[in-house]
């Protein structure tokens, strides 16, 4: 193979003014992606992209694999543990008192500056690949075909229990009256399937600190908020592989998308 | 009420119920056993109907306890039984072939067992059958499990059947077939629990090699253990051929505790430097299970039986039997520990939050306990019924012996006596074997 000579007594400086403004964003851009900053998926990563903060693999790049996809974005420092959201939830799926689909974990970081507590809700994370459905032998778990939602078959679960472990999340409880492993199925069948647009637990949050909606419309406002580039957002367990729908973000009063309360429509 | 007719009773080696009311201390072992395996499967019954919730131990953290512990023995002893025997009569190495009838007939009846507990602990145990066939999910290995061990123990009932009939060829073939889908099925099971990425302590291909390799080491315990007591029972089983089958067994067994001690001291090692996996591990060590640990799992599984073995030679039967029945014990608690270690942790550890910013406990319940009670006494009663009915699980064999010598039934070789010897003694001083007296 023959190499061309470079000419290297007469070699031309290379001025920053020849570099046109979209090579200079695209750059940006890049060194955004790899360090985590955009939508970042996972808090520390060194490489991270907005197809992993999306919680699917590359297939879903592009486009979200389901429509409307549902997704939910829980902004941590919002949340004031009042625990409407688990009263919602339990009078919304009659959810007996010995089991919750959803619950608000306490932290405390007592030598930390300033605030030193943190409330951390949690929920069914209706992964992109979950591992309770793979689990399941006889599909009584399953995933939507249209909406992505991890939805049960109470009548086909024979109670292995093999999806509970299977959960990354401690999603499930064996519910007696239902004779069925019970979770949250983001109140499809009480409330979406009904034309309501938010789930109990996030029409419930006064401080918004539970925002639901449809991650594949650009105009919905979790769409927004997964996908701007100034805020850090990640999902609970990433070494898990499942792929979670459902983001945190951290999130004070004065954040942009401080909205005190989601209304029914946006 | 099932006939048998006397010709088909005759090469059966069937004895008839007659001849199980002939031994009045193993008649009220029997009685005793029944009585408290009905007395047990009552309680799981009141378990069905009272609901699950109140009556067992685990919870929504922990929903694998102490029965699936108990299946998990269950299984594994069968499929190790299957395995072991399978040696001799499937793959056609003499020594190992005298176990093979009551290895088959103990691995059915471990298996029935096991299916009990597991009807306990599944909530809804009747829609199993329905939905396994009208609503498959091929990638769960739940599904797989459920339907393999279906079909081996299909395999093993054949395999039985052809056993008793002296088919052998038959046998042969579908006793190779009880081994694919016992291998199948058991390493399946591993990988129950082994697929599972949200747990970090079962995860990953070790746990479906390890569920194999120790179910044959269970498995030979299991045959030592139970030839042993057939041997008290009715001391006639213990013939040359049977001494040589142990013999090997034994040293079979002493190689497999020598393996499962390498895949344990690799599971520590490994789990040292895991960051989530270290937890459970360290609380296994010296936490609050060190001793079920240390003691049961290490000790009574593995280090005490592996040093009486070697030092039974195969010969001493107080040993071996003493060494299998601690084994029997130690192996209970290694599933126990196994079932337990990778739930301890709860799944939000990582996040240091104050809910679960410790170790999750599991103690289990009187209706568990009393499920896997029954489970392994529905075993061991079936093998006392199986031992009096069916002669001691022996062929009708008539050998050929030629004038002067004998064929050896353990090695195959001729043997020729010493002037004034009988049969019996040439074969012990060829084989160095002493009589078991229990």
């Amino acid at each position: 193979m023959k190499l061309d000579k470079i000419d290297l007594d007469n070699l031309q400086e290379e001025k920053s003014s020849l570099i046109t403004g979209l090579e200079r964003r695209t750059f940006l851009k890049m060194g955004l992606v790899i360090s985590g900053v955009f939508a970042g998926g996972r808090i520390l990563a060194v490489v991270s992209n907005v197809s992993e903060a999306f919680a699917s693999t590359t297939d879903f790049v592009k486009k979200y694999p389901y429509k409307p996809h549902y997704s939910m974005v829980v902004r941590q420092g919002l949340c004031i543990d009042c625990e409407r959201c688990m009263k919602a939830c339990k009078e919304t799926n009659e959810v007996p008192d010995y089991g919750y689909r959803t619950r608000i974990m306490k932290k405390v970081v007592t030598d930390a500056v300033g605030r030193q507590r943190e409330f951390i809700p949690i929920l069914c994370n209706h992964c992109n690949e979950p591992p309770c459905c793979r689990g399941c032998p006889t599909k009584a778990t399953y995933k939507d075909k249209k909406n992505g939602i991890v939805m049960m078959d109470s009548k086909k679960c024979i109670g292995c229990k093999m999806c509970i472990l299977a959960c990354p999340y401690d999603a499930r409880y064996f519910n007696e009256e239902r004779h069925a492993i019970d979770k949250c199925n983001f109140c499809y069948d009480t409330r979406l399937s009904k034309g309501e647009k938010l789930t109990a637990c996030a029409n419930a949050c006064p401080t918004g600190a539970r925002m639901f909606g449809d991650i594949s419309d650009p105009d919905n406002v979790v769409f927004k908020m997964v996908h701007q580039i100034e805020k850090q957002v990640w999902v609970l367990r990433p070494e898990a592989g499942s792929k979670p729908n459902v983001f945190y973000m951290k999130a004070t009063r004065s954040s942009p998308w401080d909205l005190r309360r989601q209304a029914d429509v946006r | 009420m099932i006939r048998i007719k006397e010709e088909t009773a005759d090469r059966w080696g069937y004895l008839g119920k007659k001849e199980l009311l002939s031994s009045k201390p193993v008649l009220a072992v029997m009685v005793v056993m029944s009585m408290v395996a009905v007395a047990a499967f009552t309680v799981g019954l009141d378990g069905t109907f009272t609901g699950y919730r109140h009556v067992y131990a685990v919870t929504r953290q922990i929903p694998w306890g102490l029965l699936i512990s108990g299946y998990i023995f269950c299984v594994v002893t069968s499929t190790g039984l299957c395995l072991v025997s399978s040696i001799g009569h499937v793959f056609g190495y003499e020594p190992y072939m005298p176990i093979a009838k009551r290895a088959v007939f103990l691995s059915i009846a471990f298996m029935l067992g096991g299916f009990s507990i597991i009807f306990f602990d599944v909530e809804n145990p009747f829609r199993m059958p329905i939905y396994n066939v009208l609503s498959p999910n091929l990638t769960s290995n739940m599904w797989w499990m459920g339907t393999l061990y279906g079909l081996y123990l299909l395999a093993l009932g054949i395999e039985y059947y052809f056993l008793l009939e002296q088919n052998h060829g038959m046998s042969r073939f579908s006793g190779l077939l009880g081994v694919l889908f016992g291998v199948a099925a058991h390493s399946n099971l591993g990988a129950v629990f082994g697929m599972l990425h949200g747990r970090e302590f079962w995860y990953g291909p070790y746990m479906p090699i390890y569920f194999i390799v120790s179910a044959m080491m269970s498995g030979g315990a299991a045959i030592i253990f139970f030839t042993c007591i057939a041997a008290m029972i009715n001391p006639d089983i213990l013939n040359r051929r049977m001494e040589r089958a142990i013999k090997a067994v034994c040293q079979l067994t002493i190689m497999l505790i020598a393996i499962i001690m390498f895949f344990t001291v690799w599971k520590i090692i490994s789990g040292l430097v895991a960051p989530e996996k270290y937890i459970a591990i360290k609380a296994f060590i010296t936490g609050p299970y060190a001793l079920t640990f240390w003691i049961a799992e290490i000790g009574l599984g593995m280090v005490l039986p592996f040093i009486l073995l070697i030092r039974s030679k195969g010969v001493h039967y107080k040993h071996m039997f003493v060494a299998s029945a601690m084994m029997m014990i130690g192996i209970f608690f290694m599933r126990y520990n196994l079932v337990l270690a990778g739930q301890i942790v709860p799944v939000y550890h990582g996040l240091h939050v104050e809910e679960y910013s410790s170790l999750l406990k599991y103690f289990p319940s009187f209706h568990e306990i009393a499920v896997v009670v029954g489970g392994v006494f529905l075993a061991g009663i079936l093998f006392l019924v199986g031992e009096k009915i069916l002669n001691g699980h022996q062929f009708q064999k008539h050998e050929i012996v030629p004038p002067g010598a004998f064929i050896c039934p353990g090695c195959g070789g001729i043997h020729y006596r010493k002037e004034g010897e009988t049969d019996e003694e040439a074969l012990q001083r060829h084989h160095r074997i002493r009589k078991f007296k229990g």
